[in-house]
């Protein structure tokens, strides 16, 4: 049977008040788009999501695990969790099964004590704080992009923007990923969720 | 669209490498980092300059094996200067990407080498043309090759605009070249920069030091 594999490109980015997640939607059997509206962004908790990368049954395996986890330990807390927290239950799991798991992820939310953040938790299990991460197989094309635009103290506004533009870049390039680029807003407010379809995504003049 | 080699794939001393030429109006910027590198784990030569003067106005960069690299541009320089005195004029562009390509295509199995080659000549002005691993010969207004490149693609892509002055040419690939070094680790060292035009060929250092800096930086 072929391999089930979501070659994708995934990207959060922090701002002053939430992050922005954003993903494209294409998921590849071999030469086959085996769904080219896919959901790669999951929520994990009500201000707290993950990007998903990699083999597909792993990463859910893991985010569903993560959920429970999570939840079990918000209702003994009697509060909203933390981002690190969640974050440090996936890089747990994903180190201590490193070797049967292929799971590259970015998990990004709001908490009340340290704002938006981001946490990359790549292939291998290390755990990481970054303003701004990518990660798939499309990330590659952009690390350029990526590097050369962020700034400190982007807009809420500018951070969609940054990212749409990236992760079109990346869908330009990339045969395994592509689609509408789906994007969610997190902050103090909630969840704000947008899809940009095809033939609304930015475009660029190259050759 | 060409393959992407990985260094480990190359046996001996290969250019992990950030490559890539632009057309500009009035001439075309051609520019490459200077890391050579023994599987990705230690650097041969740090100052190494990938950009070959084939000809007059007619520069090529190589990307792959270095060994490969060496011999197919001195068999095409030995070439391109019997074709200019047998034409009594100097060669275009094309022919001398003709000739990389002919030896690609012609000894495809044993080399491991791609070519950008860059230049001006009287018939068509400024052109930059690819030669890929295969021997796939392509003309393009700009094009990054070598195992750097794949970070680029986005940040070229977003950047590029037709008919660039000189300065902001030379400028989008030192940015492209530098954040290419900055990620890829089989590139690195100091930026060569040689920007043809109908006068003259001139060659551009941009030494570490002075190089792009970015938000991480």
């Amino acid at each position: 049977p072929p391999h089930w594999s979501p070659g994708t490109t995934i990207m959060a980015v922090e701002f002053d008040g939430g992050v922005v997640m954003g993903a494209d939607s294409r998921t590849t059997t071999g030469a086959y788009i085996a769904n080219r509206v896919t959901d790669k962004l999951t929520p994990i908790h009500e201000r707290i999501f993950c990007c998903r990368s990699g083999s597909a049954a792993d990463t859910q395996a893991i985010a569903d695990s993560v959920t429970y986890q999570l939840g079990f330990h918000s209702i003994e807390l009697d509060e909203p969790p933390q981002v690190q927290t969640a974050a440090n239950l996936f890089k747990e799991m994903c180190y201590r099964y490193r070797e049967e798991l292929m799971a590259g992820i970015i998990v990004a939310g709001w908490d009340k004590r340290r704002g938006g953040q981001v946490y990359t938790v790549p292939v291998g299990g290390m755990m990481t704080r970054q303003p701004v991460s990518v990660g798939g197989s499309g990330s590659t094309y952009i690390y350029g992009y990526v590097d050369s635009n962020y700034r400190t103290g982007m807009s809420r506004e500018e951070c969609l923007q940054f990212t749409a533009k990236a992760l079109s870049l990346a869908m330009e390039r990339d045969g395994s990923s592509g689609g509408v680029v789906r994007l969610a807003v997190i902050s103090e407010q909630g969840v704000d969720r947008q899809v940009i379809l095809g033939n609304q995504l930015p475009r660029f003049s190259a050759a | 669209e060409h393959p992407k080699m990985s260094a480990s794939q190359v046996k001996g001393v290969s250019t992990g490498t950030t490559i890539l030429a632009v057309r500009f109006r009035g001439g075309v910027v051609i520019g490459s980092d200077s890391r050579a590198s023994i599987g990705g784990e230690y650097v041969s030569s740090r100052v190494i300059n990938k950009l070959v003067q084939v000809h007059d106005r007619i520069f090529c960069c190589m990307a792959g094996s270095l060994a490969d690299a060496q011999a197919v541009t001195k068999m095409a320089k030995f070439q391109l200067s019997f074709l200019s005195i047998q034409m009594e004029s100097p060669p275009l562009v094309k022919a001398a990407a003709s000739v990389l390509k002919e030896l690609c295509y012609r000894n495809k199995d044993e080399l491991q080498a791609g070519f950008i080659t860059a230049g001006w000549d009287k018939k068509k002005g400024p052109q930059v043309y690819t030669v890929s691993l295969g021997g796939m010969l392509v003309s393009q207004p700009f094009t990054i090759a070598g195992s750097g490149s794949t970070f680029i693609y986005g940040y070229v892509d977003a950047k590029y605009k037709p008919d660039m002055s000189r300065e902001e040419c030379m400028q989008f690939a030192t940015n492209a070249l530098a954040l290419a070094m900055g990620r890829d680790n089989v590139s690195g060292g100091v930026i060569h920069l040689v920007v043809i035009t109908e006068d003259k060929a001139e060659h551009v250092i941009v030494p570490g030091n002075k190089l792009p800096k970015f938000h991480d930086e």
